[in-house]
C-alpha cells in the first residue's frame, strides 16, 4: 500500500469574481521513503496542493472533490481532533519563509518542547530538551544555542531548525513548500542535501514543492509538473531528465542555465500563464505552446507514454 | 565615580543603560518616566511634605486669595487654603482613577479583543460593531454622560473612563491578532498539530503584549485628562478631597479678579502628568515596535 494516495483532488478558491480552481483533478501516489518533486510556477496550484495534504488550505479555499489517503486513511474525513494528531506527528510541513516561521518570542528549545509535548504529553521538559539537543546536533547547530531566540540565527540556520522541528517526531511524510526560495544558492544546496540525508536516515517520504525544476531533477525519485492547476506531466526522475515530453516541461528545462555551455542563451517561455478565472478551452498551455494544433482546443487527457510516465498533451496520442 | 553611579542606577533600573543607547526614543521614554515617577512620589509623600493641611480653611488670614509669597509659595485660594499643599495632595484621586480604569480596560478589552478576533465570525462582527459605535462618540462627552448616570466616586469615574477607552484596546489588539494569525509561525504551529488554545496563548498573546503596553500608557494620559475633566464639571469625588480638577473649577471663577495662581498651578500639574504618560507611550511604542528597530 502506498504511503500517500491522492485521487482526483480538486480544490477551489471561492472568490467574488468566481471560483478559481487552484488544483484540478490531480492524482498521484507516493511510496514510503520516496522523494516527490512538485514543480510549477506561481499560481500553478502547487502550494495549495501541499497545504491540502494537511487540510490547511487558506480561506476561502475548499476541497471540492477527490480523496487524500495517508496509510489508507482518508484525511478529508478525519475529525479536527484526529487531524491535529496527524499534523506534526505523521505529516510535517516546512514553510517557505524561514524568517517568519518561528515564533519571535520563544526560544528554539521552547519550540521543540512545545511540539514534542503536544504529541507526547508524558515527556518531561528535560527529556524534550535533551531530544531537541540531539536533533540540533544532527542539523549541525551547536546544542548550546538551544536557549537562543529565532532572531539570533541566520536564515539558513532557521530553515535548518524548521527542518529539525519537522523531523523531531520522525513523521512518515514531510512536505517542504519551497524550503529554499528565501535562501541564497549555497545555503539552498546545503538545506536540500540535509533533507535528502535525513530521508536516507529516517526513511520518511518527502514532497519538495518548488518552482525550480533543477532542484528536483537532482534529488527526487519522481517529479510532477503542474500548470494552471493541472498536472501536466508525471515521470520518474531519469525519464523526466531524458525525455521531457510536455512542451511546458521542455520549456522549463531549456531555461535552466548549464555551466558547461558557456555561451548558451537561455530560452524563456513566451507569454504568461492563463487567468484561472478565464481559462482557454482545452489545453491550458495552448497560447504559449510552439506546437499548438487544431484539436488543442479540446479537453486534453493525461496520456500514458509508458514506464509510468504521463503527459497531458495531444502530441503523444489521444 | 561617574561610572559607579551609572552602574548602580543600571542595577536599580534594569534596561536603563540600554534605554540611553536607543537614541531619541530612549530619552523620550526616560523623560516621560521621570515625570510620572516624580509626580507619583510627590503624591505618595504628600502627608509628610505638605506645609499645611490641604483642606484647612483660612491657614492664611483674609484677605484671600493671596498671591504667591514667601510663606505660601503658590499662593492661597478664596478659602484661604494653601495651594502648595493642595498641589501635593491633589493628584491622588486622578492617579487612582487612571490606574483603576486602565486595569478595567485590560481585563475587559484584552480578552474580548483576543477571543473575538481569533475566533472571527458572529462574535467578531458583533463586538466590532459595539466597539465602533462606542468609538464614534467624543470620549469626554460620553464619559461625562456615564459618570452623570453612575454618580460620584473613584470606581464610577474609573468605570466611565474605561467604557470610553476599551474600544482603543479592542481595535489595536484586533488588528494585531488578525495580522499575527496569518503569519507563517502560527500556520507552522497549526501544521505541527498545536491546539487553538496553544496558538492563542503562546503564539498570539505574547506578540500582542508590546502593543498593549503602548496603548495602556497612552490610555493613562487620556484617563488623567478625562478624570480632570470629570472633576472639573463636578462629577468627581466629594469636594472636601483636594483635587487638581476642582482647583481648576475654583480657579476659573477667580481668574477674572486676577488670581491667576489658583488655576495655573493645578493646570500645569495635569499637563505635566499627562505629558509624562504620553512621552512614555510614544517612546515605548517606538522602542517596542520591532519594525522600527535597527
Amino acid at each position: 500500500m502506498p504511503l500517500l494516495e491522492v485521487d482526483s483532488l480538486t480544490v477551489e478558491y471561492r472568490a467574488r469574481r468566481g471560483n478559481v480552481r487552484a488544483v484540478d483533478n490531480v492524482s498521484f501516489s507516493l511510496k514510503k521513503g520516496e522523494i516527490l518533486g512538485v514543480v510549477g510556477e506561481s499560481g500553478s496550484g502547487k502550494s495549495t496542493l501541499g497545504l491540502s495534504l494537511i487540510r490547511q488550505i487558506p480561506s476561502p479555499g475548499v476541497v471540492m472533490g477527490g480523496s487524500i489517503r495517508v496509510d489508507g486513511k482518508d484525511v478529508l474525513t478525519l475529525s479536527e481532533e484526529e487531524m491535529r494528531g496527524l499534523r506534526g506527528r505523521k505529516i510535517a510541513f516546512i514553510f517557505q519563509d524561514p524568517m517568519t516561521s518561528l515564533n519571535p518570542v520563544k526560544t528554539i528549545g521552547a519550540h521543540f518542547v512545545e511540539l514534542l509535548r503536544t504529541h507526547e504529553p508524558d515527556l518531561s521538559e528535560t527529556e524534550a530538551l535533551g531530544r531537541a539537543k540531539e536533533i540540533l546536533k544532527v542539523l549541525g547547530i551547536l546544542p548550546e544555542r538551544i536557549n537562543d531566540y529565532p532572531h539570533q540565527f541566520s536564515g539558513g540556520m532557521r530553515q535548518r531548525i524548521m527542518i529539525g522541528l519537522a523531523i523531531a517526531l520522525t513523521p512518515h511524510l514531510v512536505i517542504a513548500d519551497e524550503p529554499t526560495t528565501a535562501l541564497d544558492v549555497i545555503v539552498q544546496a546545503k538545506i536540500l542535501d540535509l533533507l535528502k540525508s535525513l530521508r536516507d536516515t529516517f526513511g520518511m517520504a518527502l514532497i519538495l514543492v518548488t518552482h525550480d525544476l533543477s532542484i528536483v531533477l537532482e534529488r527526487s525519485d519522481k517529479i510532477i509538473v503542474m500548470y494552471a492547476g493541472q498536472l501536466v506531466e508525471q515521470a520518474e526522475r531519469l525519464d523526466m531528465q531524458d525525455k521531457p515530453s510536455h512542451p511546458y516541461t521542455q520549456g522549463l528545462l531549456r531555461s535552466i542555465p548549464n555551466i558547461e555551455l558557456a555561451d548558451q542563451r537561455l530560452e524563456a517561455i513566451p507569454g504568461n500563464p492563463p487567468d484561472l478565472l478565464n481559462l482557454p478551452e482545452g489545453c491550458r498551455f495552448q497560447q504559449r505552446c510552439p506546437y499548438v494544433m487544431e484539436h488543442c482546443h479540446k479537453e486534453t487527457p493525461l496520456i500514458d507514454v509508458g514506464n509510468s510516465h504521463f503527459v497531458r498533451c495531444f502530441l503523444y496520442g489521444g | 565615580m561617574q561610572k559607579i553611579k551609572h552602574s548602580i542606577l543600571g542595577q536599580l533600573i534594569p534596561g536603563l543603560s540600554s534605554l540611553t543607547k536607543r537614541g531619541a526614543a530612549g530619552w523620550i521614554t526616560i523623560i516621560g518616566a521621570v515625570l510620572v515617577v516624580s509626580i507619583v512620589l510627590m503624591t505618595l509623600l504628600a502627608p509628610w511634605i505638605s506645609p499645611h493641611d490641604p483642606s484647612a480653611i483660612d491657614v492664611n488670614p483674609p484677605p484671600n486669595p493671596a498671591p504667591p509669597s514667601e510663606q505660601f509659595p503658590l499662593g492661597t485660594n478664596h478659602l484661604g487654603q494653601d495651594m502648595l499643599s493642595r498641589i501635593f495632595w491633589g493628584g491622588s484621586i486622578m492617579l487612582q482613577v487612571a490606574v483603576l480604569s486602565v486595569f478595567i480596560c485590560l481585563i475587559i478589552g484584552m480578552p474580548l479583543g483576543l477571543l473575538s478576533s481569533y475566533a472571527g465570525g458572529v462574535l467578531d462582527k458583533t463586538s466590532s460593531l459595539i466597539m465602533d459605535s462606542i468609538y464614534a462618540f467624543p470620549g469626554l462627552v460620553l464619559a461625562i454622560a456615564i459618570a452623570a448616570t453612575l454618580g460620584r466616586g473613584v470606581v464610577n469615574m474609573a468605570l466611565s473612563i474605561a467604557v470610553v477607552y476599551i474600544p482603543s484596546y479592542f481595535r489595536v489588539i484586533r488588528s494585531q491578532v488578525l495580522t499575527i494569525k496569518e503569519l507563517t509561525y502560527t500556520e507552522a504551529a497549526k501544521a505541527a498539530g498545536a491546539k487553538r488554545r496553544t496558538i492563542l496563548f503562546r503564539y498570539i498573546l505574547p506578540n500582542v503584549v508590546p502593543s498593549i503596553v503602548v496603548v495602556a500608557t497612552v490610555n493613562f494620559a487620556d484617563a488623567i485628562l478625562t478624570a480632570a475633566g470629570l472633576t472639573f464639571v463636578g462629577l468627581g469625588v466629594e469636594k472636601s478631597i483636594p483635587d487638581w480638577g476642582y482647583d481648576l473649577t475654583d480657579g476659573r471663577a477667580l481668574l477674572p479678579i486676577g488670581a491667576w495662581w489658583v488655576i495655573t498651578f493645578p493646570g500645569i500639574m495635569i499637563v505635566l502628568l499627562a505629558l509624562g504618560f504620553t512621552l512614555m507611550g510614544e517612546g515605548l511604542s517606538e522602542l517596542l515596535n520591532p519594525r522600527l528597530e535597527q
